[in-house]
């Protein structure tokens, strides 16, 4: 089951890389519900796919699809580089997996979890140490071997389950949602953490969450789903800047919706709507600015100000200053926006996705 | 100011005290006592290893019970992860069928057993119609087995229910995703998650099985288990002193096995029975 060429201690896992084709991939569950709708997906060899959306958006049953936890309705195929592995359980599939639980097993020590998957595979007692050895290294817990499971802390297990997952060398690498349960401080160090992981070992991966932050940093490409369809596919800058649907420009940052009508000197497009970012929009006092509007809210965020601003007939606009003098609330103030920086409005259907 | 929490705590404590003291440890010392007061003296107590009929009597108990818990362990295990796993009309009415068994007195299960492998039983009619020999058991150590099995298996189905719907899934699911066959899922997550219930309630079921009567009773004539014993010394052959040495007797090495169900799983066992 295994490859047998063992690499160097040192060099990466696989040295084939494993690409993954979804081809009408639907799922309904026993009581009728649709989980997903039948959709197609190609994932290249070596490439970060973070599958974000809403709970219940079916991304987590999307990647149980590809581990071979679930199988698609009939018809939905899954294939490993060209292979077809539909129907081929998840003990054969050489997958590696993380949860949002850790998963770890309790009656089990760091070493004896992180050695599991070789033992199972009768790796021979000498290759299976230096490989637990060099797993529990690369996630640096190397001086936990041999603590009990009860004895770490929420970021260490997370650590542990990431060895356990990269010691057998799998040829895909699914995390659901790892980081969900961790505090934020921790969160953003393990995402650094696996974001590197992922690049050294140049490994498939597909990761489910619903944090757009994580997703922006980790993702060669995202996958932005919502009620069981693929809302877009695309490197992280294009959902931000070029949002394909209403659903993704809601969904990804916080977007402005003004009627170009109330931009005052706008030009010649009075039709329609302006979308635009809050960070696309600077402050001005007197002439020059395209919406003026009183501060409903001011929050303070370090690097920058979030305002909140109100005018009449207008749904709120939040704009982001970095302007270090207080603004108060109640003030009226002017803003202009950046013509290059505005969002092209997302077509109102869903773009045939195929990718 | 701290002396009254103490006088109240005391006096609070004072009826437990009382009965334990009344109905347990008088009663438990006074068997002791008896125990030694025959005329072979305190060596009556060896009685269980010196007199042959006695010896066999409580190996019998003891293999009986064992026997009884590992079927009972084994059938509820299975049985019990079944039910916590799978959906299907009429599951909750199984599920309460199967605790039936708690509410019947040893009697009632001894009758039952007649019911169905005695000399009128439904297995000798099967059998007679089958093969031409009316195959009866109710009356012999078989028939003893099936009635506690019958007894033993909703004290362990309970726990392992409860125990099973605790398993966190995802640990399954990695040990799969690490490539373990099924039989490997069971023997590395699945039972050992149930090991505390399965000691817990297993030592329940065995001090059960050591103590019970009634249906060896019922089903009677040449059954030879330990309780039986001592109704016998005691009741026909009016040997009180041997009827309380081996009841203490009894009382030990259920309570051995109990401590050491305890020490195996770590948590406390409940000595009932």
């Amino acid at each position: 089951m295994m490859h047998n060429t063992l690499p160097e201690a040192s060099e990466p896992m696989t040295a084939e890389k494993t690409a993954i084709t979804l081809t009408d991939c639907g799922k309904t569950f026993a009581d009728g519900t649709r989980a997903l709708q039948p959709i197609d997906l190609a994932i290249a060899g070596g490439e970060t796919v973070v599958l974000l959306g809403p709970s219940g958006c079916g991304k987590t049953t999307l990647l149980r699809i590809v581990a071979g936890l679930e199988t698609p309705d009939a018809g939905g195929r899954v294939l490993f580089n060209g292979e077809d592995v539909t129907v081929r359980p998840i003990e054969r599939r050489e997958v590696g997996m993380v949860f949002q639980s850790y998963a770890l097993f309790p009656n089990m020590s760091v070493r004896q979890n992180v050695a599991y998957g070789l033992k199972v595979r009768r790796v021979p007692r000498e290759e299976l140490t230096r490989r637990v050895d060099d797993a529990l290294e690369m996630m640096q817990i190397a001086e936990l071997a041999e603590r009990r499971i009860g004895q770490l802390s929420g970021g260490q297990r997370q650590r542990v389950a990431l060895a356990r997952a990269i010691a057998v060398r799998p040829r895909i690498l699914l995390l659901d949602e790892p980081l969900t349960a961790l505090d934020a401080l921790l969160r953003d160090r393990l995402r650094v953490e696996i974001d590197s992981l992922l690049r050294g070992l140049g490994i498939t991966a597909v990761y489910v969450t619903h944090d757009q932050a994580e997703a922006m940093a980790l993702g060669d490409r995202v996958v932005v789903m919502s009620a069981g369809q693929i809302e877009q596919i695309g490197p992280p800058r294009d959902i931000y800047h070029a949002p394909a649907t209403d659903f993704v420009a809601d969904f990804i940052g916080t977007v402005n919706r003004v009627p170009a009508a109330a931009l005052a000197g706008w030009g010649d497009e009075v039709d329609g709507a302006v979308l635009f970012r809050p960070e696309d929009a600077e402050i001005v006092s007197g002439e020059g600015a395209h919406l003026r509007g009183r501060v409903a809210s001011s929050l303070f965020l370090g690097d920058r100000t979030r305002l909140v601003l109100e005018s009449d007939g207008l749904l709120p606009v939040v704009v982001d200053t970095r302007r270090r003098e207080t603004i108060r609330i109640g003030e009226e103030i002017g803003i202009r926006l950046k013509p290059g920086h505005l969002i092209p409005l997302p077509s109102a259907g869903r773009e045939g996705q195929t990718c | 100011m701290s002396q009254r929490p103490a006088l109240l705590l005391i006096l609070l404590a004072l009826p437990a005290g009382v009965v334990f003291l009344a109905f347990f440890l008088l009663p438990m010392a006074r068997l002791v006592l008896i125990g030694a007061s025959g005329e072979d003296g305190a060596a009556a107590y060896l009685s269980v290893l010196t007199t042959p009929r006695h010896l066999e009597s409580m190996i019998a108990t003891v293999l009986l019970s064992l026997a009884v818990t590992l079927a009972a362990v084994a059938v509820s295990t299975v049985a019990g992860v079944f039910l916590v796993r799978h959906r299907f009309p009429g599951r909750s009415t199984l599920v309460s069928l199967l605790t039936f068994p708690l509410a019947f007195p040893g009697v009632v299960i001894g009758f039952l057993v007649i019911l169905l492998a005695g000399r009128q039983g439904l297995v000798g009619e099967v059998t007679k119609a089958l093969t031409g020999d009316k195959m009866v058991f109710a009356y012999s150590m078989a028939g003893l087995f099936v009635g506690y099995l019958y007894f033993s298996i909703p004290r362990v189905i309970l726990t392992v229910m409860a125990a099973a719907e605790k398993l966190d899934p995802s640990l399954e699911e990695a040990a799969r995703s690490l490539g373990a066959p099924p039989w490997r899922v069971v023997a590395d997550v699945i039972l050992p998650a149930l090991k505390p219930g399965l000691i817990a309630s297993g030592a329940i079921c065995f001090a059960t099985s050591m103590g019970a009567f009634g249906t060896a009773f019922t089903l009677a004539t040449n059954i030879d288990v330990l309780p039986m014993t001592i109704y016998t010394e005691f009741t026909l052959s009016a040997n009180i002193a041997g009827a309380a040495s081996l009841s203490v007797v009894l009382g030990l090495v259920t309570w051995a096995a109990l401590a050491l169900a305890r020490n195996l799983s770590g948590s406390t066992v409940a000595a009932a029975g």
